[in-house]
């Protein structure tokens, strides 16, 4: 361990909830995306999934909110140090579009990529099982376009970087493909609570 | 909504997905694994003053790659019970083979990190660093630059100033930089005329106060170089929501806009 000179740092907090080497943010949610804003409207944002499907699909913003309602509460935390507690998402579960694509038992990936070219890459296993959402509610409102509005995907059992903002699609591959950050020195996968940042940790 | 089923165009293709938008921003180069796995010890070697409340950090690092400019790095301390605190920074100084690198710091209200530099560090301490990191940002020097930041924000792009300086280079470099005052603007002891201030709060005599607006962009829009400008926009989220608008509204195209949010 190098301890540095003279550096104490915040007061420690007992904080189960909190992963390794992250502090807790309180009322702030920087933004952190690379790209400029895109002005998308609900009417112009569509969702759709292919790949290794039977039935690729896509939704339009009314097509969406008619599958079943489904909400996180929750924390989230950021690669660069933040985590944010108590976090309200409202919006559908992942699990209601998969099955309605029915996905190939070869299917082991999926690229989740945004109205702007985003990318990132996650396992199937981290977008089921109510694990993973699609949202366009954050405490109630319409999520802000900084964050992602109209719409976006939330994993949060996994760094930010995951959660697609502006999301427009998913496919479905049989093998891990990296997506911009993961391109850029960051861990394929992103598991917060083995602080898994960058490549190699 | 239900389309023709059908998966014959992808199933078995092992070609790397692309997206049906081309991303805006995909990454100049090429970030090596190594070097963001590596945490290396950086000991301080001198502090320079910039502003009241910003000063520059500079450092021996042995074993340090290299790195481009608007590139970052993670930097971490460690207190005596094991507790650790890691921030993101961009890189201040040019590339060189001085073996140092320099960092400039803002003094944070109430930051761990940043209070400690500006309140206990002296040269001879050590911390630790990981990067370079990220390669979106970087300016491989291959395109002429359009660089627009606010604040701390002028530490990356100043980076690329100071490489283009040191290069000697002929290739189209202009910053355009917003601060609160000229005792705020940092790095003013270094400007020429390649950049132009722009002052929020307080500006000399006969120097208009206020935000930056689409005038102050338009004498870059109206003389481009040939193959346009690549922007770099650096600054809080507020400050690149407001100048990547001003951009896009003047015609900058949104895939040659990069952005590196503070915050």
């Amino acid at each position: 361990m190098n301890i540095t000179r003279g550096f104490t740092g915040r007061p420690r907090v007992d904080n189960p909830g909190l992963p390794p080497g992250q502090y807790d943010a309180r009322d702030d949610w920087p933004v952190l995306s690379a790209e400029v804003t895109p002005d998308l409207a609900p009417a112009d944002w569509t969702f759709r999934i292919d790949g290794l499907v039977a039935r690729p699909r896509t939704w339009d913003w009314d097509g969406a909110h008619e599958l079943p309602a489904s909400a996180y509460e929750g924390d989230i935390h950021c690669v660069t140090g933040w985590s944010k507690f108590g976090v309200r998402f409202g919006g559908v579960s992942l699990d209601a579009f998969l099955d309605a694509v029915q996905p190939h038992d070869s299917a082991t990936h999926v690229v989740a990529y945004a109205h702007t070219g985003y990318t990132a890459n996650l396992p199937l296993a981290d977008v089921t099982g109510g694990r993973a959402w699609v949202v366009w509610d954050h405490d109630g409102r319409p999520l802000p376009a900084e964050h992602g509005g109209p719409a976006r995907l939330v994993v949060p059992h996994l760094y930010f970087w995951k959660s697609v903002k502006w999301l427009a699609g998913l496919r479905l591959l049989d093998h891990d493909e990296p997506g911009f950050w993961e391109g850029n020195g960051y861990h394929p996968r992103g598991n917060p609570w083995e602080e898994q940042r960058y490549f190699g940790d | 909504m239900t389309e023709a089923s059908g998966t014959a165009a992808v199933t078995g293709a092992r070609e790397r997905f692309a997206p049906p938008t081309r991303f805006a921003v995909p990454g100049r180069i090429g970030v090596g694994r190594q070097e963001a796995s590596v945490w290396r010890t950086a000991t301080l070697t001198g502090i320079r003053r910039e502003t009241p409340r910003v000063s520059t950090f500079r450092f021996a690092v042995p074993g340090w790659t290299g790195h481009l400019p608007g590139q970052h790095l993670m930097l971490r301390l460690t207190a005596g019970d094991g507790y650790v605190a890691q921030r993101h920074y961009s890189i201040a100084s040019a590339p060189d083979d001085s073996g140092h690198i320099e960092l400039t710091l803002d003094h944070v209200e109430g930051g761990e990190v940043s209070g400690w530099f500006h309140t206990v560090a002296r040269p001879g301490d050590r911390v630790e660093v990981r990067g370079p990191l990220s390669g979106f940002f970087a300016w491989p020097a291959d395109r002429p630059a359009l660089l627009v930041g606010a604040g701390s924000g002028v530490v990356p792009l100043w980076s690329m100033v100071r490489h283009h300086r040191s290069r000697d280079m002929r290739m189209p470099l202009r910053l355009l930089v917003s601060a609160r005052s000229p005792r705020d603007l940092v790095f003013a002891r270094e400007m020429r005329a390649e950049t132009t201030p722009v002052f929020t709060r307080s500006a000399p005599a006969g120097v208009t106060v206020g935000r930056m607006t689409a005038d102050h962009l338009a004498p870059f829009m109206e003389k481009q170089p040939p193959a346009g400008w690549e922007a770099y926009v650096c600054g809080s989220n507020s400050f690149v929501e407001h100048a990547s608008r001003l951009l896009v509204a003047a015609g900058q195209p949104v895939e040659r806009i990069r952005i590196e949010r503070f915050g």
